[in-house]
């Protein structure tokens, strides 16, 4: 049984979504759709503590042995990333039961818990497969069943958010199919760890170099790096409560561990921040990313645009650990891929309560919430204060070595912008916890405390983006071991 | 068990029940965290404890030895009587957060790294903040949001500073740190701007005048004190420090002298009396930083004291202008004579409190030769004795009848007040019984010699008369009165013509710059508002088209880099 579950992690929801889609129930299919996304997350455990142990797990699908079949591949990297989406889907699913019941027509339902496994399919095997056009294959599965489940959302402008993600997730995926090709083309391989032996030979070749900037572009495209971000805020505002809470905090996650295995990897470390200079074409760009997104947040009306914009700024902060191009700059962005979707998750899910509530999550609709949902909103001071990087949450552990990392390199002027964007999030999360706690309520008494099933996965997160903030010991030796993995072919 | 409990969590985890709890039960169970914290501490005596590792790096929660032994009896004293003066507060959030706050300062002084300084830094500047806006209302909440502001960003500067010095030695123990060293000079900024540096001082003067009666108390004693301890255990002996605080006791008297708001001008004479920490931190000699905490343990009870008078007032009349005010003494006689105890304590009257720390300030002033310091130490004890020590009492309690008739103060502060007043004079007239034996170096400091007690007596005497000439001949503002011709009269009319001329036109600067730096604010919050507002530029829903037009251009600068 131990030996087939890096195939497991992508069969049990593969198989659960057809399913889904059969089951007339809706109750049914929530219990399935949550079942299924337990068990994932028991199979990503499983996984790290088997590669913790035994180092690299390979497996072989349909016994064809790599590099001629397909190789299911398993390291510190996308353990650890398995076990970050795996975590979010099963707090989020529960979650999805009470929530969409509220969001989605009612015999949509089915469909929508086969789109969701689906979607967590395609991020689970992205991030399993040691197979780069199997990459690509579920990097579709996964896009096109996002696209089906953020056009389900309540206001009708979710159609075209949906659709314009749709035209540019395609572009993004088209990129990346003409990068995989090219590679193709220079070393007649597709297998990962055979590729890394066979590139360095072509490095030079122009066509690498091409393949490199193709690849590049769409991965910036889909983890949504500033300007490439465009689909993102109305994606994220507009999809349902539940979707936005499980996108935020997987899809860009799985989008950069793509960018980290590809650069990294395949094409190594070396090439990367040697040749290809990556580090300093994406440091202005994670610069810019946090300074002026986090600025358009802090004057956003919509909280949930809001934390959407905050999420492009966050991914500034991953990016910019990359771009330190050293094993700390890369703890400090494995480490806030999984702080990150703590909080941004929590976040998500306490606006999630408050549409269940009230509808609404414009700025002004949540005046005086602090007293009338006051679980929900304490939920959301904790997530804020996490994303402000205060100290005893998540957020501060990150940044703490997000900081380090620049000052080893000596890039004084990055830390300061670090610590001054944490003044910013203060503003936009303040802006949010001013009115829900300073102003009376005005509404019409709909606004009462969410329910349980809503605010205990809620709760879930925001405890854990706490303790994790506190004993942040085991998570940071994990993001450590996995940095060490990507660096391995540089000296430090 | 219970010796390894940090004492600061007494107060800290103690506050959480706090709101749960009405009543006797509440006053009860309050009054008695900061007195089961004290017993704590003076249990343990001299002791280090709580070590842990946090990113590889050595922390040591608890560290209790000769300089931070004072300040965390000084603490939960100050947070005893504090709240005993609170106990009529009508407000929920003020007795949690000022027991936050007390138990931050607790722990900032007794942390043994700089990391865990850092987060009790922070509370204290969160904790603290709801002490001002605990009084409700649209300028408490502005005057508090600036503070906050301040006060965090002193939090960021002082993290920054750790990083860097961290970085740089890979130690983060709080230790001597010194200037030279490598994000010392940040550290230091961090420090000072929570013990109110010239230029750096503005939230306190804009703050605590703003906070709720009691609330101003709470405040008075802790922020300021963990900075002064904070420097004395980081920056002893910085040359700097001596002349930064010689400014500090000097500047704010000009600004004293014409504040009409009585609160403020304590605030104003609270800088000063930091200006004489500082300066004797600066100093650094075993003798100067004995001053600096004695002075510091003083100057809690007897500006709490004052801070406390005042505060009564302000329960009782609901107002605290010198010009409406006056002879209360009439019906506060009892908060009339303590505030006249604190006074006399702040004035430094031989046998008063004031008199045994500040000499040993002034006393190393001239030991080491900082003989321009010292005038100016001087020129600020008459200075201090002028706007604190006469002003406060003569205006709030006597001057012109304004006929305002009230109770006494309720019984609660009358108490609270009586025991500020009593410690400070147990240390004014016996200083060798508790303090002496208590301060970080043996001292071997005479305060009563008789030279000494005259001099101070003289300056004293001497600026009284000239307060009174002042009053008399009408030139004291803000009342008209006749002329009253004196000898004194004609060294102190020009020179206190200067000093408002020179206070005015500070102010003046002041506004001036205030509204320029304004006005650039807002014009670059206007243009970042084009830019990323809901509408912006950056923020606007852009068509496919556009995402694509990136997307095309970064390949070009991806394809562009590696071609050049």
């Amino acid at each position: 049984m131990s030996a087939h579950l890096p195939v497991l992690q992508v069969l049990v929801p593969l198989l659960a979504a057809p399913v889904c889609a059969l089951l007339r129930s809706a109750r049914a299919a929530a219990a399935l759709a949550v079942l299924a996304s337990w068990t994932t997350l028991a199979v990503a455990l499983a996984l790290l503590g088997e590669v913790k142990s035994a180092g690299v797990v390979s497996y072989a699908i349909g016994g064809w042995v790599p590099p001629i079949g397909i190789e299911y591949r398993v390291d510190m990297v996308n353990a650890w990333v398995l076990v970050i989406v795996g975590t979010i889907a099963s707090v989020v699913s529960p979650y999805m039961v009470v929530s969409v019941s509220s969001e989605v027509e009612r015999r949509r339902i089915p469909l929508f818990y086969a789109a969701y496994l689906l979607c967590l399919t395609g991020l689970l095997g992205i991030a399993v497969t040691g197979d780069v056009f199997n990459v690509f294959v579920f990097l579709e599965i996964s896009s096109l069943s996002a696209y089906a489940l953020i056009a389900m959302g309540t206001r009708r402008r979710a159609l075209t958010a949906a659709f314009r993600y749709l035209v540019m997730g395609s572009v993004g995926a088209t990129f990346i199919v003409i990068g995989i090709g090219l590679l193709y083309v220079m070393t007649g391989s597709l297998n990962m760890a055979d590729l890394a032996v066979l590139l360095p030979e072509v490095w030079d070749s122009r066509t690498v170099k091409v393949a490199y900037g193709f690849l590049g572009v769409g991965f910036c495209l889909k983890l949504a790096l500033f300007p490439l971000h465009l689909w993102l805020p109305n994606a994220y505002a507009y999809a349902p409560s539940a979707v936005t809470a499980f996108m935020a905090s997987t899809a860009t996650k799985v989008a950069v561990y793509m960018l980290l295995r590809f650069f990294l990897t395949i094409f190594g470390a070396p090439f990367s921040f040697g040749t290809m200079a990556l580090d300093r074409l994406l440091l202005p760009l994670a610069l810019v990313a946090i300074v002026s997104m986090s600025m358009v947040a802090v004057l956003q009306v919509d909280v949930k645009r809001l934390l959407a914009y905050s999420s492009v700024a966050q991914i500034g902060y991953v990016v910019l650990g990359l771009s330190l191009a050293s094993v700390t700059g890369l703890t400090a962005t494995l480490l806030h891929l999984f702080n990150h979707a703590l909080m941004k998750g929590a976040l998500f899910m306490a606006m999630g309560c408050v549409v269940y509530r009230i509808g609404s999550v414009h700025i002004d609709a949540m005046a005086g919430l602090g007293r009338r949902m006051p679980w929900t909103m304490a939920a959301f001071v904790v997530g804020g204060l996490s994303l402000v990087g205060v100290p005893l949450t998540v957020g501060f552990v990150s940044k703490w070595y997000l900081i380090l990392g620049a000052i080893e390199r000596g890039w004084w002027p990055v830390a300061v912008v670090v610590l001054l964007a944490s003044l910013l999030a203060l503003v936009y999360v303040w802006r949010v916890v001013e009115t829900a706690y300073m102003r009376p309520y005005e509404g019409d008494g709909r606004a009462v405390e969410a329910p349980p099933g809503l605010l205990l996965p809620t709760w879930v997160l925001a405890a854990a983006s706490i303790y994790f903030g506190v004993f942040a010991k085991s998570t940071v030796a994990t993001a450590e071991q996995a940095a060490r993995v990507l660096m391995s072919g540089v000296g430090s | 068990m219970m010796s390894s409990m940090p004492p600061a969590a007494v107060m800290i985890l103690g506050a959480v029940l706090v709101p749960f709890l009405r009543g006797r039960l509440r006053t009860a169970y309050v009054l008695a965290l900061p007195l089961a914290g004290l017993a704590l501490v003076l249990s343990m005596g001299d002791t280090e404890f709580g070590r842990t590792t946090l990113f590889g790096h050595e922390l040591t929660l608890v560290r209790i030895d000769g300089l931070s032994r004072l300040f965390g009896w000084l603490f939960h004293i100050a947070a005893f009587i504090g709240l005993v003066f609170a106990l009529r507060s009508p407000s929920r959030i003020e007795r949690p957060a000022a027991l936050v706050y007390a138990g931050a300062a607790v722990g900032a002084v007794q942390a043994g790294d700089l990391v865990t300084l850092f987060v009790f830094w922070e509370i204290l500047a969160v904790s603290s903040v709801f002490l001002v806006w605990a009084r409700r209302g649209e300028r408490s909440f502005r005057a508090g949001m600036r503070y906050l502001i301040v006060q965090i960003g002193s939090g960021a500067l002082l993290l920054a500073g750790i990083l860097v010095y961290a970085n740089a030695t890979g130690s983060v123990a709080f230790g001597d740190i010194g200037l030279d060293s490598p994000g010392g000079l940040v550290i230091m900024l961090a420090f000072g701007v929570k013990a109110a540096f010239p230029m750096l001082h503005t939230w306190l003067t804009d703050a605590y005048p703003e906070s709720t009666y009691s609330g101003a108390v709470f405040l008075s004693a802790f922020t300021t004190k963990v900075a002064v301890y904070a420097l004395a255990r980081g920056f002893a002996g910085e040359a700097a420090l001596v002349w930064i605080g010689a400014a500090m006791t000097s500047f704010p008297i000009f600004y004293a002298v014409i504040e009409n708001d009585l609160r403020r001008v304590l605030g104003y004479s609270m800088i000063n009396q930091l200006g004489f920490m500082v300066c004797g931190i600066g100093i650094g000699t075993e003798l100067a930083v004995n001053g600096a905490v004695a002075h510091a343990f003083n100057d809690v009870l007897f500006k709490g004291l004052l801070f406390m008078s005042m505060g009564a007032v302000l329960y009782r009349t609901g107002n605290i202008n010198g010009s409406d005010l006056g002879g209360l003494y009439k019906s506060m006689p009892k908060t009339a004579g303590l505030c006249m105890v604190g006074a006399a304590s702040i004035s430094a009257f031989p046998r008063f409190c004031g008199f045994v720390s500040k000499s040993l300030v002034m006393g190393a002033a001239l030991y080491e030769g900082y003989n321009v310091v010292w005038l100016m130490l001087l020129f600020a004890s008459a200075g201090v004795f002028h706007h604190a020590g006469i002003k406060i009492p003569f205006f709030a309690f006597f001057a012109h009848d304004s006929g305002i008739r009230v109770k006494e103060a309720p019984n609660s502060m009358l108490i609270a007040m009586t025991v500020a007043a009593v410690l400070s004079m147990v240390n004014g007239v016996w200083p060798t019984l508790f303090l002496y034996p208590n301060l970080p170096y043996e001292v071997t400091y005479q305060p009563f010699t008789s030279a000494h007690t005259i001099g101070q007596l003289q300056i004293l005497f001497f600026s009284a008369l000239a307060f009174c000439g002042l009053k008399l001949t009408g030139l004291y503002p803000p009342e008209l009165r006749s002329v009253n011709l004196d000898i004194d009269w004609i060294v102190r009319r020009p020179l206190n013509r200067l000093a408002l001329a020179l206070g005015r036109t500070g102010k003046t600067m002041d506004v001036q710059l205030r509204t320029a730096a304004d006005g650039l604010v807002r014009r670059t919050l206007r243009r970042a508002f084009v830019a990323h507002g809901p509408r912006g530029v950056l923020a606007r829903s852009w068509p496919a088209g556009s995402t694509v037009l990136w997307v095309a251009t970064l390949l070009a600068a991806f394809l562009l880099i590696q071609f050049l």
